[in-house]
Order: structure tokens, then sequence, then C-alpha cells
């Protein structure tokens, strides 16, 4: 019993947002008429896997108490090389797919160095290196284009097997191979542990930079996942300093809506799809409730804003003000 | 007392070294020595990011921010010029104030946020400038509304007197009221308190919800100003126009050696922030270098100056 308790108080909010997303979609499901069709399922699938493999990445070094102000352009930047390198016979695209990988990890490497070696604060690191990977994206890109192995594209955004969304199984894959063995290992309980309190972290022998450089790294990774899918989905590329910038604020909204804190050192990466799940479903909905389109803005961003405020209860329920104000340094 | 002279000196010195040298990299490029003329129309230019980071930097010192920049510049300029367009006669003279109104009840849903429901200010904000946003977009998407700069919009900013451009010396006074605020009124004590720890300054007796909300009705205003003004200067307002203001107002403030956590940073030091931008981007643009490269060297520098001076300390033990 007192397990089960202490897993719903860590899980609550991740399972809020997947009832969130659950009851949402279903109304849409439901107003749209047409049914669960495949095709509306994958369409849905398609388009909320992209902004989850993105808030998945921001979730990391959410959770070390930093932030990753470039996973967008990142999530660009590998887009636009991925279009450059994903064409050619099978082995050419094999290694095509590597080197957009390891770009996302080199990215997320030079983040992760400037915040532990260089000790600059997160925000105003990855601010800076965001402008520099758009820069390089522009430079592979200056018009938008490219192309990516017809093949490969289909593969990855159609069905697998007729059954599931190839994306939504990428998902998973994502999740069992990256996600879990980073939640389960010491590094990953180490970004855990410096979220919660750095200087306990550290004199309980944490190894700090190595997690907190982890943290960043695969950061990095999941935007090129998501670079990936995005070339597979547009079949081209596109340098827009606007396309990087939105995945990135949705990205934060997407992590608070899944439970993460941003003070760090509670949450995860499983809450943060959800809610780019719910996120997504957000203007799908207003599709089929036939709001007027100049309103859709304006509601999107009442909701966005409702559903980050959620923190809120909180306070509210609070015998003392005092515990909101943050200790003193 | 040395040390702390230190302490904020030296972000202030490097960034105005930083400024000399890439005024004189621009000048030999140039093969012409900067005229009093060129300095003048980069404080012009600078002024539009000044008056934003002033209000930013508030929050900031605070150990706040404010993300909600973009749409309140640009519903600060369709504001001022469509309160003049609409409904015409003395609105005309009232559309700086109405704009300067709008922005500050921006900012005073922020610092509501922020102060009561305590939302983190990165995410609150964020959250507002998707809202304002879509109140801009309900207005002006199906019918645009009137968008032409008003006269005085545009004697405020673009004209000179006696050589100055009125900007600058907009500017200047915004930056006279911000410095008069943080270093002679008790506001300004509290500010640097709230942001050094908020908890010992609220149990110190002030109210410190009140301290936060007044930083961000400050920011929005400020925005909102330098929407109206950047109408003024290009002649009409218009969608998104301020969307190239956010990075360069937080990369200005945090060069300038305000720190990111809050209680910490000077005025003048924001000032060198922002004219270090705007020469940096200028210098880059005179040289006609590629959008993709200014991006790269833009991104480079701010790494780089940061690593000269912003670092944090190192841990200890």
């Amino acid at each position: 019993m007192n397990g089960l308790r202490l897993w719903l108080s860590r899980n609550g909010r991740a399972l809020f947002a997947l009832a969130l997303f659950l009851s949402m979609f279903c109304i849409y499901v439901i107003k749209n008429g047409v049914g669960l069709k495949m095709g509306l399922a994958t369409a849905v699938a398609n388009k909320g896997v992209l902004l989850a493999l993105v808030a998945m990445a921001q979730t990391i070094p959410v959770l070390t108490g930093g932030i990753d102000l470039s996973v967008g352009m990142i999530f660009v930047l590998t887009n636009c090389i991925a279009s450059a390198v994903l064409s050619g016979p099978p082995w050419m695209v094999a290694v095509g797919v590597v080197v957009v990988l390891l770009s996302g990890v080199v990215c997320g490497a030079i983040n992760g160095a400037l915040v532990v070696y260089g000790r600059l604060q997160p925000i105003i690191a990855t601010l800076a290196t965001g402008a520099v990977y758009y820069g390089l994206a522009l430079t592979i890109r200056p018009v938008p284009g490219g192309s990516i192995d017809a093949t490969l594209a289909s593969a990855l955004t159609n069905q697998f097997f007729g059954i599931v969304p190839t994306t939504l199984v990428i998902l998973v894959a994502v999740v069992l191979v990256v996600w879990v063995p980073f939640q389960l290992s010491m590094t990953g309980r180490g970004c855990y542990a410096i979220g919660s309190s750095e200087m306990a972290a550290y004199m309980t022998g944490i190894a700090v930079r190595r997690s907190r450089l982890t943290a960043y790294v695969l950061a990095g990774l999941l935007a090129a996942f998501g670079g990936i899918l995005l070339t597979a989905m547009t079949l081209s590329s596109d340098a827009s300093v606007s396309g990087g910038g939105t995945y990135t604020l949705s990205s934060i909204a997407a992590v608070v809506i899944g439970g993460t804190s941003l003070m760090g050192g509670a949450g995860g990466a499983i809450g943060s799809i959800f809610g780019a799940f719910v996120l997504r479903t957000v203007s799908d909905l207003l599709f089929v409730f036939d709001i007027q389109p100049l309103m859709q803005p304006f509601i999107q961003g009442l909701i966005l804003l409702g559903a980050v405020s959620l923190g809120a209860i909180r306070v509210l329920r609070a015998p003392n003000r005092l515990q909101f104000l943050g200790a003193a340094r | 007392m040395t040390r702390g002279l230190k302490a904020v000196d030296r972000p202030v010195l490097v960034a105005f070294g930083f400024i000399v040298v890439l005024i004189i990299l621009g000048s030999i490029y140039n093969r012409h020595p900067p005229s009093v003329l060129y300095l003048l129309q980069q404080l012009q230019v600078a002024s539009f990011l000044g008056i934003v980071a002033s209000g930013l930097m508030l929050t900031i010192l605070l150990g706040q921010i404010d993300l909600s920049i973009p749409w309140v510049v640009t519903i600060g300029g369709i504001a001022a010029t469509a309160a003049a367009g609409w409904w015409g006669g003395s609105w005309t003279a009232l559309g700086l104030p109405f704009a300067l109104v709008c922005g500050g009840l921006v900012g005073l849903a922020n610092g509501l946020g922020v102060a009561f429901l305590r939302i983190p200010s990165m995410v609150f904000t964020l959250g507002m400038n998707a809202v304002v946003q879509g109140i801009v977009v309900m207005y002006t998407g199906g019918n645009a509304p009137p968008d032409r700069a008003t006269p005085i919009l545009q004697w405020l900013a673009v004209r000179n007197t006696f050589q100055v451009p009125n900007a600058v010396i907009v500017w200047a006074m915004v930056g006279v009221l911000v410095v008069v605020a943080l270093h002679r009124t008790p506001f300004g004590r509290y500010v640097y308190a709230t942001g050094n720890s908020e908890r010992v300054t609220y149990l110190s007796g002030i109210n410190t919800r009140a301290i936060l909300i007044a930083a961000f009705v400050a920011s929005g205003a400020c925005s909102a100003f330098a929407g109206a003004l950047l109408a003024g200067y290009a002649g009409k307002a218009y969608q998104a126009m301020g969307d190239p203001y956010l990075l360069p107002a937080i990369a200005a403030v945090v060069l300038g050696g305000t720190s990111i956590l809050g209680g910490s940073g000077t005025y003048l030091g924001t000032v060198a922030g922002v004219i270090l931008i705007t020469v940096l981007e200028s210098v880059l643009s005179v040289m006609q270098i590629p959008e993709s490269t200014r991006q790269i060297v833009y991104g480079t520098m701010i790494v780089v100056m940061m690593l000269v001076y912003g670092r944090g300390r190192k841990p200890e033990g």
C-alpha cells in the first residue's frame, strides 16, 4: 500500500497528463465523426512524436536543474543534416543515420562542456550555442530543400506491419533503449540528485560532472532522433529560426505539463511525452470544435497558460508560504 | 569593499573593451575612422534594445526572467498605432500612453502569476507570450487595423534634437529612471535583496510580492514603449516585430554582468551589454557576412565573452 502511494505521489503529475491527453483524444475522435481510422491515428502520432522527442530531450537537463534552450535548434540542425546525408544506397543511408545522431551528440556535448567545464549558466550558454547551431543549419540549407531516401521516409511515417504507427514504435524503442537504462543507471540517478541538491550530491560522491555532461549529450541525441523523423515527414528541411524557437518553447511547456519540476530533481521523460501529446491535441480539438481560426491562437495560449499553472494548486493548499520563497543563498 | 567594487567593475570594463575593439575593427575594415555620426547612429539603433533591456534587467535582478517580451513589444507597437487610427482626434496623442498601459497590464498579469501563484517566471511569461500573441491575432487578423506610425512616434524615434537622436534621449531618460529607482529608493534596495534571497527579504518584513509585481509591470511597460518607438522608427507596426528582441536583450543584460540568478548587476553594465550587442550586429552586417555566419559568430562571441568573465564559482571542496 505504501509502495503504491509513493509511486502515485511520484508519478501523479505524469498520470494526470496521460489522463488529460486520453480524454482530449477521445473527445477529438468522437467529435471528428470518422472514428479511429489508422490514417488519423498515424497523423496524430506523427505530430505528437516529434514534439515528444524534443520534450524528452529537454527533460534531462531540466532534471539536473538546468535547461537547454538549444534543443529546438539542434532539432532544426539535424533536420538539415539529415536532408543532406539520408539518401543513396542503403549502406550510405545507414551511415547517414549514424552521422545525424552523432552530430546531435556533438551539439549536446558542446552544451554540456560549456556548462560543466566552462561553468556557464545553462540558460545563457545554450542560448548562445542555439544561435551557433542555427547558423550552421542555415549554412547547410540557405533555402528550404534537400531530400531523403523515399523508402526510409515512408517506412518511418506509415504503420508498423499495418498495426501501429511506426513513429510510436520508434518512440517506445527510444524510451526503452535510451531513457529507461539512463534513469536506472548511476549517471541517471546522479542527474536527479544534482537537481535536488548539487551540494548533497557532490558530498555523496556522485560524479556530478559526468552526470551533468551526460544529461546534455542525451538531450542532443534525442533531439537528433526528432530531426530524422522530421526529415522523413517533410521530405525536406528548412532552417527556420521560428521553427526551432517554437519547438524549444513547446518542449519546456510539455516538460512542465508532464510534471517535471523546472527546479530539477523530480519528474521524468515519460510525463513529458504525455505533455507533448496534450499540447499537440489542443490544436486538433480547436479544429474539430470549429473555433474561428482567428480565435485559435488565443485559446491555445490560454490553455497553455492554464496547463502550466496547474502547479499553483499546491500553493493554494500550502500551510506556510515560506517554503516557496527558496532557501537563503 | 574593494572586492565588491572589483566584482562590479570587471564585466563592465571588459564589455566596454570589447566595444572599442569592435569599433576599431569595423573602422579598419571600412578604412575610415569612426565618425561621431556613426556612433550616434549606433546609439539610436541601440536605444530600442536598451529600453527593452532596462525592464528585463529588473526582472533578472530578482532572479526571474520575462520571456513575454516578443509579443509585448509587438502589442506596444500595434496598440500605439491602432489607438491613434481607430479613435483619431486626441487619441493620436494618447497612442503612446495606451501602449504603455497595455504593456503594463500584461506585466501585471505576469507579476500576479509569479508572485501569487508561484509559477516559475520562465514558464508563466512564456504562456503569457502565447496569450498576447493570440490577442494580437484576434484583433488584427481579420481586419487590418491602422498601422501607420503617428507623427509623435516618428518624432521620438527618428528625429534629432541638437544632432542627438531623440531615441537616445528617450533611452537616457528611461535609464536615469531605472538608476534612480535602483540606487536612490527603497524599491531598489528591496530588488537587490529579493534577488539575493527572497526568503530573508520576506522575513525582514518586506512585501516581496509587491516588488515582484512592480518589476514585471515595469518590464511590460518598457517592452511596449520600445515597441511603440520601433513602430515610429519603421513607419508602421507589424506582427512579430518584437521577435528579434528577446534573445539579444537577455544576452545584453547578462553580458553586462548582471547575474542570471539575480541579486547583482549594474545598469551601466546593461548599457555596455546593449551597445556591445548592437555594435557587434552592425560590424557583422557592414562586413556583408551572410546571415548564417553572422549567427555563428554572434553565438560564439557570447560564449567567449561569458567564458572571459561570466563564469560561476568553482565548486568548493
